[in-house]
């Protein structure tokens, strides 16, 4: 019976997946999706559902209702005017409604529509953690974990051996030597482990609209690094001419005014993957989304700090969105990275990936070129 | 005590509350009660009530939604009762006692109307055995011809699974293919008299002959096929559309189900009020409530009969109608005298003691639909009395819809609830020519009476029938006072004047 439901709550699953995804590319583009973001779950607006029927407009519908109320009277809001609500307004009367996914399955999706190849894990040593699992029995232990039934048994079977058992009166007391415990074995597994390091230019050339395609762009890159491994840790850093480290809401939000230093970042960035997260046991990425209008004596040293980091890091990406000053970073990178060993990895793939990002739509491409090397 | 695993207490209930029901004069088909959890619940929920069902992703649809309205604490489903001898009917496990009692006392008034009313007789019985052996059938299919194919031709099936002729139900068309034509001389046979070799051309002139010959062709021409615009919009398609076996055993089935159906959406009100009408009676009667239980019943009865604005409750509609009736054929206020006194001091006091209302109510379960439910017994003081009123949809400025009070003329009020009622409140449409333009083309007619039809809706559902038909398809209609032909020939949609 049970099977059954299951059955064909996949499958409605199934199709709304297939809803999504066809929608996919729209839903990256536009940010109205990180608002609707739970713990675990997305809920996203499609399309009704729906079987067709012949039925009558359902526009000037008319019915009968019980209650007072005088003729002209309002009972109530019947359909919500074009215009508002995400998605309606260019088919009038088209109903939407709520459907949850999963972050893994969103990420399942973005993965099959960018064809991005899954992640081999880089670090040298995979990072074990110990799993306890309750599956054994010991003779002492807390009482907490004491086995009842077994104990019960035991001190049943001594009472009846020594005597002591009245079956007219089955009182069962236990004694130390009766006790079992339920014990636990520790088993190391393999884990490998992320961080990843965000890196934002704050400066004053950054405005609203260039933050929310970086916002849109780390959301769908956290989502889909956060489906490759087991544990994923974020750290965010912001720089004008000075970097400071952040929490999240700080980085999205925070405006600074002034000049721009990108060494700043790397050299904070590079100092906390040192400290924190040595490559032998992490895997490392770090992106960073600028504009490009640096202060021009500092591309040099930026890019040194990069030379010296990435080996230390999986990966290196650097995005750079178009604001209204066009920036140089891009090509000072992008010519500093041509021919540099630590740019690649033996086998080719590319460890420092540059990304132009011009406006929304080109979002899903820029995370195409971020984590389509598979790095 | 009250726990819902707790059998011996429920078993003795049910044949308590069973004998109760029986005293009172009704004749419910035997009981199977389940009992079952929130999940399982809300699973046969999905599944119209039947434990098994063939697969279809719209049970999944139901299923997801009704468990998120209940982790939201927005609905919990008390009864569910499924037509079938035996009846089964489910208690949700961690109700209360009194909760289970009302929904036993309901549901035996269910199976009691399920058993007698008219409308319900020419309903399967056996319709828990049906869907399993369609689900059977339906998952061989799957096997043979893929879940896509399946899938896809459930959805258009379901698509016009509502196109069926309510009076048909009780006439078993019988599911024959047609067979070629018939023999063409057959067809035509002129009146030829007998006559001697040299008297031929004189008893049969050749002119004569080929006139009839030529009229007769023209007439079959002009007849159309069907000769009576059909209803059963399913049935054709089930016995003329091109369709290959294992496709017209799917759709034989889904209309199979769609007529078993039927009359459940026919009586709603009666049924549900019948049920109310029975359930308030045994609770309250028979002493089978602790004083304590009292008050829970009271609390969840009336959030049964609670109205909200803009919504009709058929259960409060139906209960209401019911102890009207029995009133009135208690005190005798029907028949031509009650009908053509015009004093209101003497209609106010008009009791003749008939004592009929008991007889009366019963009589009214076994002949009525909702529809004539409605028409014969609701009156100008009982649409009164339970404040009805006429809502209508209204467009505000910024293109927002609202309804408003519209009306509270009991003319106005009873013809819109007819309306509601007839067919479902869904159009009635025929098919009207298989052959149209002699290619073979389909045409259906909607039956305007004043509302027009969704437009796309209705050309998604003209692309349904489509894929079955497999020649192009259209459907007359009215807009805006003009014949309209809708139509798909498979590619593209279009839209056209029409005079015919």
């Amino acid at each position: 019976m049970a099977s059954s439901i299951e059955h064909d709550s996949a499958r409605y699953r199934d199709i709304i997946k297939g809803r999504v995804r066809k929608e996919l590319k729209q839903y990256i583009s536009h940010s109205e999706m990180l608002g609707r973001k739970g713990k675990n779950l997305v809920s996203i607006p499609i399309p009704r559902i729906d079987i067709p029927h012949f039925r009558f407009d359902p526009g000037g519908s008319e019915g009968v209702g019980q209650g007072d109320g005088e003729v002209g009277d309002v009972l109530g809001r019947a359909r919500a005017g074009p215009g508002s609500g995400p998605g309606a307004g260019d088919q009038p009367g088209s109903h939407l409604m709520e459907v949850e996914l999963t972050l893994d399955e969103l990420a399942q999706l973005l993965g099959e529509f960018l064809e991005l190849p899954h992640i081999e894990p880089r670090g040298k040593d995979y990072l074990f953690s110990d799993k306890d699992r309750y599956n054994s029995i010991r003779r002492t232990g807390p009482e907490s974990l004491r086995h009842f039934k077994r104990t019960y048994k035991h001190a049943l079977k001594r009472q009846i051996i020594s005597g002591t058992y009245d079956p007219r009166n089955p009182r069962i007391v236990p004694i130390r030597e009766d006790k079992y415990y339920r014990s636990w074995t520790s088993r190391p597994e393999p884990q490998a482990n992320a961080a990843i390091l965000y890196m934002m230019d704050v400066s004053g050339s950054m405005g609203q609209e260039q933050k929310d395609i970086v916002r849109t762009e780390t959301f769908w890159i956290d989502t889909w690094l956060r489906h490759q491994y087991r544990s994923v840790v974020t750290r965010y850093i912001v720089h004008d001419v000075k970097a400071q480290e952040v929490d999240q809401e700080t980085f999205y939000h925070l405006t600074e005014n002034g000049g721009t230093a990108i060494s700043s970042a790397y050299m904070l960035a590079d100092q906390l993957v040192t400290r924190d997260y040595p490559s032998e046991s992490w895997n490392v990425y770090a992106f960073h989304f600028s504009d490009g209008d640096n202060w021009g004596a500092d591309s040099k040293r930026a890019c040194e700090v990069v030379q010296q980091m990435l080996p230390k890091l999986n990966l290196f990406g650097y995005g750079q969105v178009r604001s209204y000053t066009t920036g140089q970073f891009l090509s000072t990178l992008r010519d500093f990275a041509e021919g540099l060993p630590e740019a690649t990895y033996p086998d080719g793939t590319a460890r420092l990936v540059t990304s132009l990002i011009n406006d929304r739509d080109a979002i899903l491409d820029s995370i195409k070129e971020f984590l389509g090397k598979g790095a | 005590m009250g726990s819902a695993r707790d059998f011996p207490t429920l078993s003795a209930l049910n044949t308590e509350i069973r004998a109760k029901a029986l005293s009172y004069g009704l004749d419910p088909f035997d009981l199977a009660f389940e009992v079952v959890t929130f999940d399982q619940m809300n699973e046969l929920a999905a599944f119209d009530g039947f434990p098994v069902r063939y697969p279809h992703w719209r049970f999944g649809m139901e299923y997801e939604r009704l468990r998120k309205s209940y982790a939201y604490g927005l609905h919990i489903i008390y009864e569910m009762v499924i037509n079938n001898d035996p009846c089964y009917a489910y208690l949700l496990e961690h109700n209360k006692l009194v909760d289970h009692k009302l929904v036993m006392a309901h549901v035996y008034a269910h199976s009691d109307f399920f058993k007698n009313n008219l409308w319900f007789s020419h309903t399967n019985r056996r319709m828990l055995d049906e869907m399993a052996n369609h689900g059977t059938r339906m998952h061989r299919y799957v096997d043979r011809y893929g879940a896509e194919a399946v899938e896809q031709l459930i959805d258009t099936c379901l698509s016009i699974d509502d196109l069926i002729d309510p009076n048909a139900a009780f006439e078993n068309l019988p599911i024959e293919f047609e067979h070629g034509d018939e023999d063409e001389e057959e067809a035509f046979r002129v009146s030829r008299f007998r006559a001697k070799d040299y008297m031929e051309d004189f008893v049969n002139p050749p002119g004569v002959l080929q006139a009839e010959r030529e009229h007769q062709e023209k007439e079959r021409r002009e007849q159309r096929f069907p000769v009576q615009p059909m209803r059963d919009v399913l049935y054709f398609l089930l016995t003329h559309a091109p369709l290959k076996a294992w496709q017209a055993d799917v759709l034989a089935m889904l209309r199979e189900e769609s007529y078993y159906f039927l009359p459940q959406r026919q009586t709603k009100i009666m049924n549900e009020g019948w049920a109310a009408y029975w359930h308030s009676k045994i609770m309250t009667e028979s002493g089978l409530m602790s004083p304590s239980e009292v008050v829970d019943y009271a609390d969840h009865n009336s959030g049964t009969l609670a109205i909200s604005p803009g919504q009709l409750n058929p259960y409060k509609l139906g209960v209401e109608l019911y102890r009207d009736i029995e009133e009135r054929w208690n005190t005798g206020r029907f028949g031509p005298e009650w009908d053509s006194c015009t004093s209101r001091e003497a209609r106010r006091g008009w009791d003749k003691h008939v004592g009929l209302g008991r007889q009366k109510i019963f009589e009214v379960r076994r002949v009525y639909n909702d529809l004539g439910f409605i028409d014969t017994f609701l009156d100008r003081e009982f649409a009164l009395k339970s404040k009805f009123f006429v809502y209508k949809e209204k467009e505000g400025e910024a293109g927002e819809s609202y309804y408003e009070i519209v009306s509270r003329e009991f003319d106005q009020i009873k013809q819109t609830l007819l309306f509601q009622l007839t067919n479902g409140g869904r159009p009635i449409i025929f098919v009207e020519d298989a052959n149209l333009h002699n290619r073979g083309e389909l045409l259906l007619r909607h039956q305007y009476d004043g509302l027009e039809l969704d437009k796309a809706y209705g050309q998604a559902t003209l692309a349904a029938i489509q894929s079955l038909w497999t020649r192009p398809v259209h459907i007359a209609t009215i807009y805006s006072g003009k014949s309209v032909l809708l139509s798909f020939d498979g590619k593209k949609h279009s839209e056209s004047r029409f005079e015919g």
